[in-house]
């Protein structure tokens, strides 16, 4: 064994400082730490298996404090080396109090981790940053991904940066906004004439035929993952090292919700938090696509693929590959999942921006439905500490709000068309 | 029928590198069997003890999922593509 204070660990110099290896979730079989993401045995996903005792000997808030304001500041608990990183900056986003939300929705402490605020507007790029990282200590030259939209742009840029190749497939139908700005990074971007499902079985197959192409969602998406467990290791540090009572988290493929678990435990297995957190975790699905809600409301461990109808394309994915282990997550932790229509994801995105100042989109605008809903049901109270995961920005999907947000009034440059137009006296204006 | 079997990276091992064979049989269920008996060893991968397909393994015939269809009673038609994939991936 090297020195538990050395940064470097030559035992495994394929993986990031402390990993050890992956290890199957289902099945417990145990492989390198290479481009593998699913057990030869029994196709049960692959998870990072790290040395925590090692972290735990070098890891402290003061090294962490020490550390750049992005995601890289926890790079012991991250699955790749961070020197020379594939970075654009993301993470170390803000967390907001929302006194002025939670008034409205009868809350305490709530607050909203927004993280529209990344390098291209979404959480993704905390995910993307980790999983090209990785696939350029593992030798891929070519990025690639299936994605709704928000995966599309992280990807394209940070291939970008990296001076890597990228292929990004998305379906035919997504917003123009995600569209465009996917595309100005000059990557091939390919659209696909179906859905989220049948761009995401596409890449499956073709990152068998493809083996020298890094698809951050499927072959290094056991790496990419673990990126979002910053999400949960910022909110701690942010609330000077506490956790939360109660997360509200949008769910699509599941596997943030369960990340964001994950590293509210991990803080406590490396010392960094003082007692075990037990964080009460809550999903946000949007009805229009909700198969992880209905298996959660059914009673049932399985999840049964729906096909997706919604204004939420972010979130659209009918066939959640984490579904089953999100589950186990809210169950266990005494959450809930709510389902919300467009109508109240619209709502949710208007209620955001007119008490915070938060523009988030459809995707955000589930989560604070669901907050809505959950909060009136009395499943998230208000004597508890609430955060509220925004992971995208409201530019990406003008369309879902343009219809119910314009002017005030047009009117001709002169004083009396305002006085005219204008009752300065109303409050509501 | 003979159908087309698509084999994901995870299964080649056991069809020799092939990432595609042929099988015969009338239904998925069939010619996933017939796959095993060709290719020993790729039906523990593919089915649980109770004999139903694993919870993440996803099988498509002609590029729609089998469990929006009959499962593995879906009927497939001669010169079909019958896919076996990975269900962890995307999101």
């Amino acid at each position: 064994m090297p020195s538990p204070n050395s940064p470097a660990r030559p035992s495994h110099p394929a993986g990031g400082p402390y990993v050890e290896g992956l290890r199957c979730r289902e099945c417990g079989r145990a492989y390198p730490a290479e481009a593998l993401h699913v057990c030869e045995f029994c196709f049960g996903p692959l998870e990072v298996a790290y040395d925590y005792d090692a972290i735990a000997a070098v890891v402290t808030r003061e090294s962490i404090a020490a550390g750049p304001p992005t995601i890289w500041r926890y790079a012991p608990l991250l699955p790749a080396r961070s020197e020379g990183a594939v970075d654009l900056g993301a993470g170390w986003t803000p967390l907001v109090r929302a006194d002025r939300l939670a008034a409205e929705l009868g809350l305490g402490e709530l607050w909203v981790k927004n993280d529209t605020m990344n390098p291209t507007g979404s959480f993704k790029d905390r995910v993307t940053s980790v999983a090209l990282t990785k696939a350029r200590e593992l030798g891929f030259k070519v990025a690639a991904c299936a994605s709704t939209g928000n995966l599309a742009n992280s990807v394209a840029a940070h291939a970008a940066r990296a001076g890597m190749r990228s292929y990004v497939f998305i379906p035919h139908d997504l917003e123009q906004q995600k569209i465009v700005t996917t595309a100005v990074y000059g990557g091939n971007l390919i659209a696909i004439e179906g859905n989220y499902d049948d761009v995401n079985r596409l890449c499956a197959e073709l990152a068998s035929e493809q083996p020298t192409w890094a698809f951050v969602n499927v072959n290094v998406r056991t790496y990419y993952a673990e990126g979002s467990k910053t999400l949960a290791f910022e909110v701690a540090e942010q609330l000077g090292w506490r956790a939360p009572d109660h997360v509200v988290v949008p769910i699509a493929s599941g596997s943030q919700l369960c990340k964001i678990h994950k590293g509210f435990k991990e803080l406590h297995q490396v010392g960094l938090l003082d007692s075990e957190p037990s964080v009460r975790v809550s999903g946000a699905q949007a009805l229009g696509c909700s198969p992880v809600a209905t298996a959660f409301a059914e009673g049932h461990d399985f999840v049964r693929p729906v096909r997706p109808h919604t204004i939420a394309k972010s979130l659209a994915i009918g066939n959640p590959a984490d579904g089953p282990y999100a589950l186990d997550v809210v169950r266990t932790t005494g959450g809930s999942i709510g389902a919300v229509t467009d109508e109240e994801i619209v709502a949710g995105i208007r209620l955001l921006a007119r008490t915070e100042g938060i523009f988030a989109e459809t995707a955000g605008g589930v989560t604070i439905a669901t907050l809505v809903k959950l909060a009136r049901e009395g499943v998230v109270r208000p004597d508890e500490r609430v955060v509220a995961y925004i992971t995208g920005n409201g530019l990406k999907t003008l369309d879902a709000v343009a219809p119910e947000c314009g002017p005030t009034a047009t009117i001709k440059p002169t004083l009396e068309a305002f006085s005219a137009a204008v009752d300065i006296e109303d409050p509501q204006l | 029928m003979s159908v087309t079997i698509r084999i994901p990276t995870q299964l080649r091992t056991l069809t020799a590198g092939s990432g595609e064979v042929t099988a015969e049989g009338s239904t998925v269920g069939a010619v996933l069997k017939a796959l095993d008996s060709a290719h020993p060893g790729i039906g523990e991968r593919l089915f649980d003890e109770s004999g139903k397909l694993r919870r993440f393994v996803n099988v498509f015939v002609a590029d729609e999922d089998v469990r929006f269809m009959n499962g593995l009673d879906t009927e497939v038609v001669d010169g079909q593509t019958v896919s076996i994939i990975p269900a962890v991936a995307g999101g």
